[in-house]
């Protein structure tokens, strides 16, 4: 048997990075660990579009217009992209400081600090910066050993700085921020419109089969059409529930956006209250916020994750603790729906993410989305974006 | 560049990384990428002060442009949003087309000004575009400088 020469494997950057991701299709594919929520999502839109496909367009596509089946494909392949999209790229991940440019940092704030007598605590690493005349506060990152940006936060689900952070999302499986922020907004959009869509079509699916034959008197030789009230009833229900927390969910990053305001900041109470700053961020126009956050620039991804490593750096690159970064194309994690999600203990920051979604992860029966405190309506429980502490 | 006391190659063939400077980032006018164009000490007996200003100020021209909100970034949103951002599958977006000329635009700073006076600048967005790392190198020959390996690598993306 004549020896087959195997090439040799490549190390990609993205089986070195820090932090809680998985990745997926050899580094394109960057999501958060836990995913178990994200394919109960999948499988909730797929399942009801699928039902919806099936049962009730051959009926309306006949009695009432096609339009109907292909407009609502149409809007259902786009909620997918933009979920798939939201759920599989960077949200704008902040790469931890190498070493050097960490001890540069240390050394700036030991030169600022002075002396300290011994025994006294250190004070806090914060830096001022002024931005459109208002003070804030950057503060220090001990996990990836930077000054965060302005916006960014420490996300602890994912263990990663992320840029302009609004939440961890558990049901898009992955942190949102700078990158994918208007991907999940048109995903919720575009979402609201399918439910509505297919709720307002199943009534009216109803409607026309009371009028045409009686609804209840369903011929038994016909087994397609006996199961269609079951399948009706299933897709109403499903339908109930999310169009009350994704309309809210639509409607309140909508409020966000037109302050160009973050869920975290919001959260935390950055910006409101009499003594606090306002919001330098915002142009105080409505359309002007609505413009930069949906039609701002696309910001490329400083995570290098398939940038191919170099031979001598191998040996000399720590390898992160306890980040097990999946390696496989066809065979993806399975879907973890265990729930503690480890908390990284850090002092003075106090914004750590609380693992409230490990409790919430365990409620399966929940079909709505996860909504902000500030959602009104008649809800089942909503269970708390996982951002910081809740500062209310 | 033969002629040149210090070519790019030889750089970190004969000479050994005595130092790294960072230039931070400036946030007086938002989240914009803009650095601080404040001169380094460690850099004062290597480069004049205008050439490195020069250098810094270009760079946030680059990252101005790019991060630009007008009609054509408005048009590209629509657009992307309307085919559901398939459309970057085959177009490459503002943002990138000017990391490109960011990059080339680095590579020939280094080649013209930075290497000649043993020094290196980093591209930006090999340190997640929070600091310009400039490398200062020191001959391997001359005495009184620290050894390190030289790890740094200015290849663009």
């Amino acid at each position: 048997m004549s020896a087959v020469m195997l090439p040799r494997k490549v190390t990609r950057k993205w089986e070195k990075l820090p932090g809680k991701n998985t990745f997926c299709c050899d580094g394109r594919v960057m999501m958060a660990r836990q995913k178990g929520v994200f394919y109960l999502t999948l499988f909730l839109i797929i399942g009801t579009c699928a039902l919806f496909f099936a049962f009730e367009c051959p009926y309306l596509a006949v009695h009432l217009s096609a339009a109907i089946p292909v407009f609502a494909v149409v809007l259902f392949l786009f909620v997918m992209a933009m979920l798939l999209r939201t759920s599989f790229s960077d949200p704008g991940v902040l790469p931890r400081a190498l070493p050097e440019e960490a001890n540069f940092i240390e050394m700036e704030i030991e030169a600022a600090n002075g002396n300290i007598q011994a025994g006294q605590r250190p004070p806090p690493r914060i830096r001022n910066v002024q931005i459109n005349n208002q003070i804030v506060k950057l503060k220090y990152c001990y996990t990836c050993k930077i000054f965060r940006p302005p916006r960014a936060s420490h996300c602890s689900i994912c263990d990663n700085c992320v840029d302009r952070f609004d939440h961890h999302c558990p049901w898009v499986g992955n942190c949102v921020g700078k990158r994918n922020y208007r991907y999940f907004y048109l995903f919720t959009l575009s979402l609201s419109l399918l439910t509505i869509y297919i709720f307002t079509f199943d009534i009216v699916h109803v409607a026309l089969r009371s009028v045409d034959s009686g609804f209840l008197n369903c011929d038994s030789g016909h087994c397609l059409v006996s199961l269609t009230p079951y399948c009706t009833v299933i897709e109403v229900l499903v339908c109930f529930f999310t169009l009350w927390s994704v309309v809210g969910l639509t409607g309140f990053h909508t409020y966000l956006i037109s302050l160009n305001q973050t869920t975290n900041e919001d959260i935390k109470g950055s910006w409101s209250g009499k003594n606090r700053v306002q919001n330098p961020y915002s142009h105080k126009n409505i359309m002007k916020n609505c413009c930069e956050v949906l039609c701002g620039p696309t910001y490329p991804s400083v995570l290098d994750r398939r940038g191919v490593m170099a031979e001598d750096s191998l040996s000399s690159t720590p390898s992160p603790p306890t980040s097990d970064v999946v390696a496989t194309k066809s065979n993806p994690v399975t879907p973890n729906t265990k729930t503690t999600a480890p908390l990284i203990p850090n002092e003075h920051t106090p914004d750590e993410a609380k693992p409230s979604i490990a409790a919430a992860a365990q409620k399966t029966t929940k079909e709505e989305k996860v909504s902000s405190p500030r959602d009104s309506g008649p809800k089942v429980s909503p269970a708390p974006i996982v951002v910081k502490e809740s500062a209310h | 560049m033969a002629t040149e006391f210090h070519n790019l190659q030889e750089l970190r063939h004969s000479a050994s990384l005595a130092n790294k400077v960072f230039i931070q980032r400036d946030y007086s006018e938002g989240t914009v990428c803009k650095f601080q164009t404040k001169f380094p000490s460690e850099l004062d007996s290597r480069i004049e002060k205008t050439l490195f200003e020069d250098t810094v100020k270009t760079l946030n021209n680059y990252y101005a442009e790019a991060e630009k909100i007008g009609g054509h970034s408005y048009l590209e949103g629509c657009l992307a949003c309307i085919t559901a951002y398939l459309i970057f599958l085959c177009m490459e977006t503002r943002y990138e087309k000017v990391l490109k000329k960011i990059s080339r635009y680095i590579q020939e700073q280094n080649e013209k000004i930075y290497a000649p006076r043993g020094l290196l600048i980093t591209d930006p967005i090999e340190r997640g575009m929070r600091v310009i790392e400039i490398s200062i190198y020191e001959d391997r020959g001359s005495s009184g400088s620290s050894s390190g390996s030289s790890t740094t690598s200015s290849s663009g993306r």
